[in-house]
């Protein structure tokens, strides 16, 4: 199983650091998200900031649905993912691997994105807490990846491919996009502890990855 | 073609008188309440609405892994009927929530945890019912949809801790909840007599709904089996 998820995951991986779709995308589409925001809301520098992760997390469930539908769109056009569904290998290693696969390119998605949100919401970056950030960042890319590559998968079966993705995984990855805001909060030096919403990402990240393991198989068979 | 079953009609002939006598407990046996006034009669069917509604997306859950396991389409048919009166009923909890809301706490709508638990499951059951309605062949719509209910379900209590967390203004649950929560035994009784109907109601669309999606199948079979008889008598 872990054999197949290394092989899946350098597939897609390659695929990525050669094309740079998926990043390039999301990472346009992100920024113009903010700057929307900016127009919405006038400008008004304190309460950007206050709102700033806020708004970080919304520009970026958009625009990692799109990371997550290029990625299954290009399966579909290849005939990947049907080579993969009938291949004598273990289907939660497909999972795994693409799992990991998404996860990583969200995570370079959020790393393009910072900059522009630090710029144009001017967020207050503390050294001190950067970890924080980063464990905050991977633990959220985690679980918009778990629930996202099932749904992509149990989307590309459907006519509305694009729009049946976000209806689908949006909804259930609601903690994770609560706890991810909260915990971003703090890693830019809101005061008080976000123990409680740590814990609450990696209990989400945990069921949520275990769920899709097992029914993945189910979502890939043709 | 199996015969129409007898039950169902009892059932609902029960269902009419229940209905009556739940209607007569609402408005002439349970007070009204001191300071809510009438507007809290709505309670009577916000709360049986909800409970029945969990009910039918746990029915979802269970009839997903139940198709998955035998891959039998009559739990794939029970899955679908329990998914389209759950969200039905959701739909009316949705509804009668701020007609109540809006003349005890003055607005309509607001994002406290029971209510955006409600709304987001919502969300995920009207999700699972579209996907329904995009996927072409009825045995991958039954697995993918399976896959879904399955999700879907799992994540509802994760969504409840993470909401409720982040804030609650809805009453605390009257029933089994702190020491202030007393309720009238009058409007308890009545609670637990229009908690009955509903799930008596429940019962009655959810046995419909699965015998009309019964027939639908049925129909599709016969459809394929005449399509592949053509195909084969053209080719000979």
């Amino acid at each position: 199983m872990l054999r197949t998820a290394g092989v899946v995951l350098w597939k897609d991986l390659k695929i990525e650091l050669r094309t740079r779709d998926a990043v390039s995308a999301a990472l346009v589409f992100a920024i113009l998200v903010l700057v929307v925001f900016n127009f919405a809301l006038g400008g008004n520098t304190p309460e950007l900031r206050r709102l700033g992760s806020g708004f970080f997390w919304v520009a970026f469930a958009f625009s990692g649905t799109l990371a997550l539908n290029r990625s299954s769109q290009l399966e579909k056009e290849s005939g990947a993912g049907r080579a993969l569904a009938l291949a004598p290998i273990d289907p939660a290693g497909v999972y795994l691997g693409k799992f990991l696969a998404n996860a990583a390119v969200l995570v370079a998605t959020q790393i393009a994105v910072l900059p522009a949100f630090v710029i144009f919401f001017d967020v207050p970056l503390e050294v001190g807490r950067l970890g924080w950030l980063a464990a905050s960042f991977v633990l959220g890319a985690i679980g918009f990846a778990g629930p996202g590559t099932l749904f992509s998968a149990v989307a590309a079966n459907t006519r509305m491919r694009e729009l049946m993705l976000p209806l689908l995984f949006i909804p259930v990855s609601v903690p994770a996009l609560i706890a991810a805001v909260e915990t971003t909060s703090f890693a830019l030096g809101d005061p008080g502890s976000a123990s409680f919403w740590f814990k609450l990402l990696i209990v989400y990240d945990v069921v949520i990855v275990t769920a899709s393991l097992l029914v993945f198989e189910y979502a890939l068979e043709e | 073609m199996e015969s129409r079953p007898r039950a169902p009609m009892v059932l609902e002939a029960a269902l009419f008188m229940w209905m009556a006598v739940s209607l007569v407990l609402i408005f002439f046996y349970a007070p009204v309440e001191a300071q809510m006034g009438i507007v809290q009669k709505i309670f009577y069917f916000h709360v049986p609405l909800a409970w029945n509604a969990f009910v039918g997306f746990l029915i979802v859950f269970i009839a997903s892994f139940r198709y998955l396991a035998t891959r039998d389409p009559k739990w794939d048919a029970r899955a679908l009927a329990a998914a389209e009166v759950g969200v039905l009923f959701t739909t009316l909890v949705l509804i009668t929530g701020p007609i109540w809301a809006k003349p005890v706490w003055g607005i309509w709508w607001t994002w406290d945890s029971r209510l955006t638990l409600t709304f987001v499951m919502w969300l995920i059951y009207l999700g699972y019912l579209m996907l329904r309605h995009y996927v072409e062949s009825p045995d991958r719509r039954a697995v993918l949809a399976a896959v879904v209910g399955i999700v879907g379900f799992v994540d509802v209590p994760l969504v409840y801790f993470a909401i409720r967390w982040w804030r609650t203004q809805h009453p605390q649950p009257v029933l089994m909840g702190g020491q202030d929560s007393g309720l009238d035994p009058k409007m308890a009784t009545t609670l637990w007599v229009c908690s009955a109907t509903f799930l008596l109601l429940f019962t009655v669309m959810f046995r419909r709904r699965v015998a009309i999606e019964r027939m639908r199948q049925e129909l599709d079979a016969f459809r394929e089996e005449a399509e592949i008889a053509r195909v084969e008598g053209a080719r000979s």
